[in-house]
């Protein structure tokens, strides 16, 4: 029943290891997408063409309100149908891409919004340029208010990377079951997934919280 | 083929499959809300040791993947003597994981609820756990509805993971379906939809319902 | 505390509520330093100052919302803040407290009413709940005191539909059902808009005049004060600066700092 073998972990630890890595690569990139590209759905729901508006309004509701593993499952099978071949890790990486992009865009819209209507108005009136404005008066503002949510979604990608073990990227979960499958010892393989996630997820919390604390004392802005 | 061809040949499995998923997440959600308000009292406990227990489940649950957190329910608790079969394992593990995020809800909606509360009901001399009962917690119910009514969308899209042990929910029918038939887009384009019309025509706009219903008898109407 | 032995009571002839030697602190701040104070049975004191004075801290004390760090309260002969134990006198536990909280009743400056009850019912939950009397008894005695307070009519009213003033009122009635021996009134009529604080006064000048309260009333309201007030304490840094009956401290104020803030508050009403 209870038989843990500690002989066998320090056998699988190299291999655990470097999936580790791939997986904080995947997370990272995945991150890095979805936080241009979030931002690109978030100012496309701000322009005057509605029919943009609309379009990138349903899409960002469609993917928010679906799973991801669904929608790896479509991007890497849908991507063939047209020709493309996309390799797990493109096709994951496009589908976490997108799926966390969507969930940013709300973040950002969240912290436009609560950046006072007043300060857009003194923008316009001392005539500052478009990109001054976003960049040099409202983005600051705005970063505080989305500053949780973004370090959440982080955390959260993360913590969804097993899913692309399910088309086969060689993250931390898809070793684990291949160490079970060939060993059949499943107990120390899953346990050390957990536990990797528990020391990398819970300090990387705490220091976003710290982080999050910086950014709004170094704008001025102290709680 | 046409996806009408396409739905008439294959719709039945989707149905049966959204079946399991609806059925997945209502038991989810029960387990998920009561383990949400009993962690999030608990994490609000003046007892060190309650409150400590509280915090571990919560961070533990957070801190991992439910993808972990259900295979291992499904393989690893087998060994310590805890066999439960797919449908239960998946619905528990789910319900598990969302009740971690549902007592951070129940945390915060609880400690929204204006200090003069606790304070009138202290002057009026109400016990700890009377004030809880009859003026905090009514109270706390109508602020914590909206973030819940996200958590229960999150909750539905976790269900999707049972496929991966095999329960035959909307998922794993729309994966059999790709793997006999190679007609990607259709079944997962069409499993897309069912999920997207279950959470935001049936459960935003229950929740919504739920909402106005509560606040009425709040006297918030 | 330092030096001082407090007794373990009060005598038979001792004040209702007395302050002895009490301080209380936020961190490197002293709000009420020292403070001796005392009040009589069915003696109506009013507490005025400036902000930061340590006025309503007073009644936070007396109500348990605060704790103290030096000296001891009174109620009723009795310690509040601290027990008997072998003689001598220790910290409360939360069971002595409760004990010694029914004597004392509050009423906020934003009434803090429940939202998720009517008036009625606001009135009736802690006699309910906490005095454990039938639901009969508890909504007789409540339907007496919003009628007091001229409210029977709105008594199946949430509070969401009820004006500033008629809040107030409710809160004033849902104290008084707890049948308290001492009133605490927080600047009970700060929040309110001008043409509704008069009906909030009266209720009080009823208070005052047809029932035995002991009350303690922190309050902006000098010419009702100096009209309904047995004494009146100015507040200034933490101490009582002066006190005495309203017509000493609004006619003859003997200290500066007492003329200053009178000076000031007048001219600006």
């Amino acid at each position: 029943m209870f038989d843990w073998r500690w002989d066998f972990v320090i056998e699988i630890m190299p291999r655990l290891l470097w999936a580790t890595l791939n997986t904080l690569m995947a997370a990272g990139i995945g991150y890095g997408i979805a936080l241009v590209l979030g931002l690109v759905f978030a100012l496309a729901q701000r322009t005057p063409y509605r029919a943009l508006t609309l379009i990138v309004r349903e899409l960002v509701e469609l993917i928010r309100s679906t799973p991801l593993v669904l929608q790896i499952f479509f991007v890497f099978f849908v991507g063939p149908q047209f020709g493309i071949r996309l390799s797990p890790w493109t096709s994951g990486m496009i589908a976490i891409g997108l799926h966390y992009a969507a969930y940013l865009s709300e973040v950002y819209r969240g912290g436009l919004e609560a950046v006072p209507k007043g300060q857009w108005e003194a923008c316009r009136a001392l005539n500052l340029s478009a990109r001054r404005t976003y960049f040099g008066i409202i983005i600051p503002q705005a970063l505080p208010a989305s500053l949780p949510g973004m370090g959440n979604y982080l955390v959260g990608i993360f913590k969804d990377t097993p899913m692309l073990s399910v088309i086969g990227v060689a993250e931390l979960m898809h070793t684990a079951n291949a160490l079970g499958s060939e060993t059949y010892r499943f107990l120390e393989p899953y346990t050390l997934v957990g536990v990797i996630f528990l020391m990398i997820s819970l300090p990387t919390a705490a220091g976003l919280r710290s982080f999050e604390a910086w950014v709004r004392q170094s704008l001025g802005m102290t709680k | 083929m046409s996806y009408t061809e396409f739905l008439a040949e294959h719709g039945s499995r989707l149905v049966s499959g959204a079946v399991v998923t609806a059925q997945q997440t209502v038991l989810a959600a029960i387990l998920a809300v009561a383990i949400a308000v009993v962690m999030g009292l608990m994490r609000l406990s003046g007892n060190g040791a309650v409150r400590g227990t509280a915090v571990c489940y919560i961070e533990f649950f957070r801190g991992t993947s439910l993808l972990v957190q259900l295979y291992w329910i499904f393989f690893v608790l087998p060994l310590f003597g805890i066999t439960l079969e797919k449908f239960t394992a998946g619905f528990v593990a789910v319900g598990m994981n969302l009740g971690a995020y549902g007592a951070e809800v129940v945390r915060g909606a609880i400690q929204s609820v204006p200090r003069g509360q606790y304070e009138a009901a202290l002057a009026l001399n109400m016990s700890p756990l009377t004030r809880m009962r009859r003026i905090i917690f009514p109270q706390a119910i109508l602020i914590m509805l909206p973030p819940w009514g996200n958590l229960l969308i999150e909750l539905l899209k976790a269900t999707a993971l049972v496929a991966l042990i095999s329960v035959s929910d909307l998922m794993f029918e729309a994966k059999q379906i790709n793997g006999s038939t190679f007609l990607s887009i259709e079944a997962f384009g069409s499993a897309l939809i069912i999920y997207y019309v279950m959470a935001r025509l049936f459960i935003s706009p229950s929740m919504r319902w739920f909402e106005r219903v509560m606040a009425r008898k709040m006297g918030r109407a | 505390m330092t030096g001082h032995t407090h007794p373990t009571s009060l005598g038979a002839d001792g004040p209702m509520v007395r302050f002895s030697k009490v301080t209380k602190r936020y961190g490197p701040l002293t709000v009420l330093d020292s403070l001796d104070l005392d009040v009589g049975a069915n003696e109506m004191v009013s507490i005025i100052g400036p902000s930061g004075s340590g006025k309503t801290t007073v009644l936070r004390m007396l109500m348990t919302l605060e704790e103290i760090d030096e000296g001891v309260i009174y109620v009723d002969g009795q310690p509040l803040t601290h027990m008997e134990r072998g003689g001598t006198l220790v910290k409360a536990n939360a069971a002595h407290l409760r004990r010694q909280r029914t004597n004392i009743g509050m009423v906020f400056q934003h009434f803090n009413l429940f939202p998720h009850m009517t008036a009625l019912q606001n009135c009736m939950e802690a006699p309910v709940q906490v005095l454990g009397l039938g639901k009969d008894e508890a909504e007789a005695r409540s339907v007496e005191l919003l009628d007091m307070v001229g409210l029977a009519d709105k008594k199946d009213q949430h509070p969401s539909r009820l004006s500033g003033g008629q809040q107030q009122r409710v809160a004033i009635a849902r104290a008084l059902a707890m049948r308290p021996k001492v009133m605490l009134l927080d600047e009970v009529t700060s929040a309110l808009d001008p043409e509704v604080i008069g009906e909030v006064l009266n209720v009080i000048r009823r208070l005052n005049s047809e029932h035995s309260l002991t009350m303690l009333m922190v309050t902006h309201q000098m010419g009702f004060a100096k009209e309904i007030s047995d004494r009146v304490c100015f507040f200034y840094a933490g101490r009582i600066a002066e006190q005495g009956p309203p017509e000493q401290i609004f006619g003859n104020a003997q200290n500066e700092r007492t003329k200053q803030f009178l000076s000031a508050v007048l001219s600006a009403g």
